[in-house]
């Protein structure tokens, strides 16, 4: 089976990056998780990689806000770049846009 | 043993009385007839007799009693007391023996051995009359319970007009105890429609009668008058005089043209009704002195234009003053709220609000006043372009019709089915993707709490052009609740005080132009509706 959904930790200057790529949804739990836990060691900030992103649905939106909630209950700003028009629409209507900040890619949610 | 068979007997009759404080009062039964004498509760020979081990000699008796002054009155010697479990339930009161002669040791033991067998079989006679009688008033309560319900069912109406293009639906639910509430719905002659929906203070038969004649009032001055605050003002005079000082009615009165949309009503101290708009939820305000209080009232008519799409729902107290378990009270914000809401099906904003209330109050609520709610619904869509939806086989075409099985995952077939068939058809672009993720948001509830994930149970689509509309129909064969769509807050999501979950029904309605829910005998039918020619954004 290939794996519909991948999430993968790097570094960038300070920040802990998480490259997303494939289906956003309740399968998505613990590889998300585990990426989370792998950005976040010793970083001042997580940033999200949505570029790769095929689908997204309920779950997958409730599984940013778990991630949301853990980052700000450690003090960890969040910032997402690489949203396609339709899923940034998503993260306006569900109001996760007040919540992190959504650039337009890599070098300027880094900067 | 005449004496003690008269006097058992007449203390067996005391046991009639249903007070138990009354019970240890005692009579005295001589030969000759003499009044009872009572004891009253402080009397010192009470707790006397309580303690006493046997017959008392109410000669040798040295008690500030003013019983045992009255009983020697009466010629009473000796008192046997009847106790049964520790509990004085009575007396044998007896006068001088026939010979003269003092009792003795043997008639007392004698006396003594009676009472202890007679007192149990005293008690149970006492209980099985007592509850006899709790039995005879439990039956004249539901006797009077069933006339006021039968009054009152006899004078709602059977059917309701359905006047075309208008769902006009009620519902009434009368509380144990019956209150007074009332509605009534019918066609006039010049095909406008009489509504109206009100509430008799008081409780069982006689608010019963009042709400009668309250209705049949109200029909014969609105066939003759029309206009709702000559209705009012004509009933509340007719009312005043003829019913109890204490008792009024509060109603409102309206009159709905179906062809304009155009609704005049006056009110009488009644609840305010609902109107369903494109931002939300107004109470249509009108203000009057309730019926029958004191005459001579006039009564404002207040006039609104309806639109299509909206709903107005009429209410009675029990509704909004419902209590959660915890002494909440359900209120009429609340209510405003769940009309607000914009998704509709034919079950329409009765059965939501049903649902919330259900929900509020929890399992073996009591239901504490009548409930009644009306609604008055014009067909159609209230925002955006509006279009007459007229969903006959004949003009609806066809795009696609499959099913899936119910196993997690399908809800992505279908997502791409769905837009391959709906892209040919002039959905473009970001309002692709819009319904493309609604619908995999509908299939997902559909596999998942209608069909709770069984593959042998399917989910069945259509896509259908209907006038300037694209629609996808996805239906389940589950039977659940009509969900309450709560707009969830990110705040209190993050704040872990709403689960980070059920952004599902909020999605859908926030993505697609419209929404419908569609419940039959054996599942829900979801309705999305994008608009063809809305090509921006």
């Amino acid at each position: 089976m290939t794996e519909r959904f991948a999430a993968t930790a790097r570094r960038h200057d300070g920040a802990g990056v998480i490259d997303i790529s494939g289906e956003l949804d309740g399968g998505a739990a613990d590889a998300l998780q585990a990426a989370y836990a792998e950005a976040t060691g010793d970083t001042d900030r997580v940033i999200l990689n949505f570029a790769g992103l095929t689908y997204m649905n309920s779950t997958g939106i409730a599984l940013v806000v778990e991630l949301l909630a853990r980052a700000r209950s450690e003090k960890l700003p969040v910032h997402a770049f690489g949203l396609s028009e339709h899923y940034r629409q998503i993260f306006e209507i569900t109001r996760l846009a007040d919540f992190l900040s959504i650039h337009a890619d890599e070098s300027s949610a880094v900067a | 043993m005449t004496t003690f068979t008269q006097a058992l007997r007449r203390v067996v009759r005391r046991g009639n009385r249903r007070a138990e404080a009354e019970l240890p009062q005692a009579s005295v039964e001589t030969l000759a007839e003499t009044p009872a004498v009572e004891i009253t509760e402080n009397d010192p020979l009470l707790a006397y007799l309580q303690a006493a081990n046997g017959p008392v000699d109410l000669d040798t008796l040295t008690l500030d009693s003013t019983a045992v002054r009255e009983l020697r009155d009466a010629g009473v010697k000796l008192v046997v007391p009847l106790v049964s479990s520790g509990e004085l339930i009575g007396t044998l009161n007896l006068g001088p023996r026939r010979s003269e002669q003092e009792y003795s040791s043997d008639d007392r033991r004698l006396l003594d051995n009676l009472a202890g067998q007679a007192a149990p079989a005293l008690r149970v006679a006492q209980l099985v009359r007592e509850q006899e009688a709790e039995a005879r008033e439990r039956q004249r309560m539901e006797q009077e319970l069933a006339v006021a319900q039968l009054i009152q069912q006899h004078f709602l109406p059977v059917e309701l007009p359905q006047p075309a293009g208008w769902s006009i639906e009620a519902f009434y639910r009368p509380a144990r105890a019956v209150g007074g509430d009332f509605y009534d719905v019918l066609e006039r002659p010049d095909g406008t429609i009489a509504f109206t929906v009100g509430d008799v203070t008081d409780k069982g038969v006689p608010a019963a009668m009042v709400m009668a004649a309250t209705r049949s009032l109200l029909r014969a001055a609105g066939e003759e008058l029309g206009d709702p605050g000559a209705v009012l003002a004509r009933v509340n005079d007719l009312l005043h005089g003829d019913i109890p000082s204490r008792m009024f009615v509060t109603c409102l009165y309206g009159v709905l043209d179906p062809r304009t949309g155009a609704l005049r009503f006056a009110n009488a101290g009644h609840n305010l009704p609902f109107v369903r708009t494109d931002d939300g939820a107004t109470e249509l305000r009108a203000t009057g002195m309730p019926l029958g209080l004191m005459p001579g009232m006039a009564y404002d008519e207040t006039t609104a234009q309806l639109a299509r799409g909206q709903v107005v729902l009429l209410h009675s107290d029990g509704i909004a003053e419902a209590h959660a378990p915890d002494r909440e009270m359900f209120g009429i914000p609340r209510l405003g709220d769940l009309v607000a809401q914009p998704r509709e099906g034919r079950g329409g904003v009765i059965a939501r609000v049903l649902a919330e209330l259900e929900r509020f109050t929890g399992p073996g609520w009591e239901q504490e006043d009548d409930i009644t709610l009306v609604a008055l619904r014009w067909e159609g869509y209230a925002s955006g372009t509006a279009t007459d939806t007229s969903p006959d086989a004949a003009s609806a075409g066809v795009l696609a019709e499959f099913q899936v099985p119910s196993e997690a995952g399908n809800e992505r077939e279908v997502m791409r089915r769905v837009a391959d068939a709906a892209a040919p058809a002039g959905l473009a672009g970001e309002r692709l993707e819009k319904l493309k993720t609604a619908v995999a948001e509908t299939a997902m509830n559909a596999i998942e709490h209608g069909n709770h994930n069984d593959p042998v149970i399917p989910v069945d689509v259509r896509v259908l052009r209907r006038d300037r509309d694209l629609v996808v129909e996805i239906r389940d064969h589950g039977e659940h609740p009509i969900p309450i769509t709560e707009t969830p807050d990110i705040a209190a999501k993050l704040r872990g005080e709403q689960p980070p979950r059920g952004w599902g029904l909020f999605l859908i309605q926030s993505l697609v132009d419209a929404m419908h829910v569609t419940p039959d005998a054996d599942g829900q039918t979801v309705e999305l509706v994008m608009h063809l020619e809305e090509n921006h954004d």
